[in-house]
C-alpha cells in the first residue's frame, strides 16, 4: 500500500492538468475481451544458462549510421547507431551500446592477460600495467554517456536513431587516470597526454591534462561485466563529456607530453575558427524526446507519457523542459532519480494529445547554467541563414522537433 | 667566507625541498612494473612536431613512387586518387584556397612529421607496421611531393622532415584552454 502512495499522488497532481482526458480511457468495455490464452511454455534450455538471450518477440536493434554500411567492403566496422527509440531508463544495453569508429576499425582479440598499459613520457617512473595490476587498485563505478561528434540530425533523419543514435549511457567500472599518473609522479612543464589504442589504426588523441587529473577513467567493467570488444575490451579510457574519439578503445599507452601532438585524430579535429575549435572537445547541453519520436505511431487521442534523454558535456542535467505545442509554452518535465554528471538522464512529461497536429520540442540545462539551443538561435549566433540544409558548427546539440500528423504519425520537425 | 656559507645553504635548502618533493611525488600504491628504456623506444610509435622521436632512416620521392605503386595502389588508385580508400592529393589546384581543396592529410597537416606518424601506425590496412622506417620516409616525400608540398628532389629523414614548411603555416585556431566546469563557448549561443 505504502509503495503505490507516490503513484497515486501523481495521478491525482496530473488529474488537473489532464483535464477530462479520463474518459477516453474509460471507453474499454466496448471492447472487452477473454484473457490470452495461455502461451507456450518453453521447456529448460541449456544453452540459456550460461548467457540468457532477451525475448524472441523484443527485435531492437543497431544500425549502420549515416548511409555508410557496417562492415563495409574492406570489413571494417563503420559508425552503428542505438535504438533510441525503444530505449527506457538510462542505461544502454551493452549489446546495443552504439559503435563509433576513427577510420573504420577491426576488432583486435586481445587476451586479457597479455595486454599491458604503458604510461611514459614527462613523469618520474614510467609504469607498465598488467589487467590484473590495474584491477587491483582503487576503483570507481560511474554512468557516462559517450557521443560521436558526427551524432547529428538532419532532415534526412526518420527516427530519433537515425538522428541521434550515435550516444549512448553505460555504467563504466574502472581506476581514475589520475591515480595512474599519480603513481607515475607527472613532471612539471606536463599539459597534455596522447592516449594510443590497440587497433589496426593505432588511434591515438591528445587531452589536457586537466581532464586527465579531473575525472578521466581507465574501464574494465560495462554495465556489470567485462568491457565489450566493440567498446575497447580489455581496457578504455573514459574522458566525460568529451567527443566519443577521445574515449580511446583497446587502451594501451599513454604519453605524457608538453604540447598538443597533432596526432591524425587530432589533425580530424583542426579548424581555422578558434570559436569553432572551442566547440569541439566537451560536448554542449543536448535533449532529445525518444517516445513519441519519428516513425512511431500514436493509438489516437489521450494520455502518454512523452520520455526522453538529456546529458551534456558540462556536467548533470539541472532542467528539462517540454512543449506540447512547438514551442509556444514550455513545461518543466520531471527527470527520473538523480541526474550524474556527464550521463544520460532520463525525463518524462504528462501529455494528453487532442488529436491535433503539433509539434514537440524538448530543450534542457545543465549544471553550468549552459542551455540547449535552437537551430535558429546557432544560425543567428554565428549570422548564418537558417535553410534546411543549414549545418550548425562543432558538434550538433540543437533542439530536435517531433512534429505529430492529426493521424497520430510522428514525423522529424527538420525534414 | 659569507659568501660560501651562503652558497652552502643554498645547497642544502635545494637538497631539502628535493626530497620534499620527492616524498610528495612517491608511488602509494606500489602496483606496476618499471620498463626498461629499450621498451619504452619500441612502444613509443608517436611522432610530435619538433620529430624528436623519428627513427634513423631516409627517403626519396621516387622511391616513395615505387613503394606506393607497390604496397598502396591497390586500395588508393593508381595517382592516389582512384581508390576505394581516401584520397591522398587533392582533387583542386593551388589556386584553391587551401581549406576549400579538402581534408588531405599531407596537404593540410600542420606537421609533416604527422603525416609519418599515420603511414608508419596505420599502413597498409591489416598490414599495419610491416613499412621499414626508409620506406615510411620515401612514402611521405611522395604524398609531400604530389601534393606540391616539397619539390621532387627532396631527401627526407629525420632532421628534414620536421623542418618542411607545410602550407597550412600557422593559420590555423589555437586549441581552447580547457576546464572542468566551464561552458565549452563563453556566449554560446545565449
Amino acid at each position: 500500500m505504502g509503495a503505490k502512495r507516490p503513484a497515486r499522488r501523481e495521478f491525482l497532481k496530473s488529474g488537473a492538468a489532464l483535464a477530462g482526458g479520463f474518459t477516453l480511457g474509460a471507453a474499454a468495455p466496448a471492447n472487452a475481451q477473454a484473457p490470452p490464452p495461455s502461451p507456450p511454455m518453453i521447456k529448460g534450455d541449456k544453452d540459456q544458462i550460461p548467457y540468457g538471450d532477451r525475448s524472441k518477440f523484443v527485435k531492437s536493434v543497431r544500425i549502420a549510421h549515416g548511409g555508410r554500411p557496417s562492415p563495409d567492403e574492406f570489413g571494417l566496422y563503420f559508425h552503428i547507431a542505438a535504438p533510441l527509440q525503444d530505449s527506457v531508463g538510462v542505461i544502454t544495453p551493452s549489446s546495443l551500446h552504439f559503435v563509433g569508429t576513427t577510420r573504420g576499425a577491426y576488432i583486435p582479440q586481445i587476451d586479457p592477460r597479455e595486454h599491458r598499459l604503458l604510461i611514459h613520457g614527462m613523469v618520474d617512473r614510467p609504469l607498465t600495467f598488467t589487467m590484473e595490476d590495474l584491477k587491483r587498485l582503487p576503483s570507481v563505478t560511474r554512468l557516462h554517456f559517450i557521443e560521436c561528434a558526427g551524432n547529428r540530425s538532419s532532415r534526412n533523419a526518420k527516427t530519433v536513431q537515425e538522428s541521434h543514435g550515435m550516444t549512448s549511457c553505460a555504467e563504466w567500472t574502472g581506476v581514475p587516470l589520475s591515480v595512474l599518473l599519480k603513481e607515475c609522479g607527472l613532471k612539471g612543464g606536463a599539459s597534455w597526454f596522447v592516449a594510443e589504442g590497440s587497433e589496426e589504426v593505432k588511434g591515438a588523441s591528445s587531452m589536457p591534462i586537466a581532464k586527465a587529473m579531473d575525472d578521466c577513467l581507465l574501464a574494465y567493467g560495462m554495465n556489470g561485466e567485462d568491457l565489450r570488444p566493440q567498446q575497447g575490451f580489455p581496457l578504455r579510457l573514459m574522458v566525460p563529456g568529451f567527443e566519443g574519439i577521445f574515449h580511446t578503445k583497446y587502451l594501451r599507452r599513454i604519453k605524457v607530453v608538453d604540447r598538443y601532438y597533432m596526432n591524425y585524430n587530432d589533425y580530424g579535429h583542426l579548424d581555422r575558427e578558434p570559436k569553432i575549435a572551442a566547440l569541439e572537445y566537451q560536448i554542449g547541453p543536448k535533449s532529445v524526446i525518444t517516445f513519441p519520436s519519428g516513425g512511431h505511431q500514436l493509438s489516437g487521442r489521450g494520455f502518454y507519457e512523452i520520455r526522453g534523454l538529456a546529458w551534456s558535456g558540462g556536467g548533470a542535467i539541472r532542467k528539462v523542459e517540454v512543449s506540447t505545442d512547438g514551442g509556444k509554452r514550455w513545461n518543466i518535465a520531471e527527470i527520473k532519480g538523480t541526474a550524474q554528471r556527464m550521463a544520460h538522464t532520463r525525463f518524462t512529461h504528462q501529455w494528453n494529445w487532442d488529436g491535433q497536429e503539433t509539434e514537440l520540442l524538448s530543450r534542457c540545462t545543465d549544471e553550468i547554467g549552459q542551455v540547449q539551443p535552437s537551430r535558429a538561435q546557432v544560425a543567428k549566433h554565428w549570422n548564418a541563414e537558417l535553410t534546411p540544409q543549414y549545418s550548425v558548427p562543432g558538434l550538433d546539440n540543437t533542439i530536435q522537433p517531433w512534429r505529430i500528423a492529426s493521424d497520430g504519425s510522428v514525423h522529424n520537425g527538420n525534414a | 667566507m659569507g659568501a660560501s656559507t651562503m652558497g652552502m645553504l643554498r645547497v642544502l635548502l635545494m637538497v631539502l625541498l628535493m626530497g620534499v618533493c620527492a616524498l610528495a611525488q612517491s608511488p602509494t600504491y606500489g602496483v606496476g612494473r618499471t620498463p626498461t628504456p629499450e621498451e619504452i623506444r619500441a612502444w613509443d610509435i608517436s611522432i610530435g612536431p619538433t620529430g624528436e622521436e623519428l627513427p634513423p632512416g631516409r627517403g626519396t620521392t621516387k622511391e616513395g613512387a615505387q613503394i606506393y605503386r607497390a604496397k598502396c595502389a591497390g586500395c588508393h588508385g593508381a595517382t592516389g586518387i582512384e581508390g576505394k580508400a581516401p584520397i591522398l592529393k587533392s582533387k583542386a589546384g593551388p589556386e584553391v584556397e587551401l581549406w576549400a581543396r579538402g581534408r588531405i592529410l599531407p596537404l593540410r597537416a600542420p606537421f609533416a612529421t604527422g603525416v609519418w606518424d599515420y603511414v608508419n601506425r596505420a599502413m597498409p590496412l591489416n598490414r599495419e607496421g610491416t613499412l621499414t622506417a626508409d620506406e615510411v620516409y620515401a612514402l611521405t616525400a611522395w604524398m609531400l611531393y604530389i601534393n606540391g608540398v616539397i619539390p621532387e628532389d627532396q631527401v627526407l629523414d629525420a632532421e628534414s622532415l620536421p623542418k618542411v614548411k607545410m602550407p597550412i603555416g600557422d593559420k590555423y585556431a589555437a586549441l581552447p584552454d580547457w576546464k572542468p566546469k566551464t561552458p565549452r563557448l563563453k556566449g554560446y549561443p545565449y
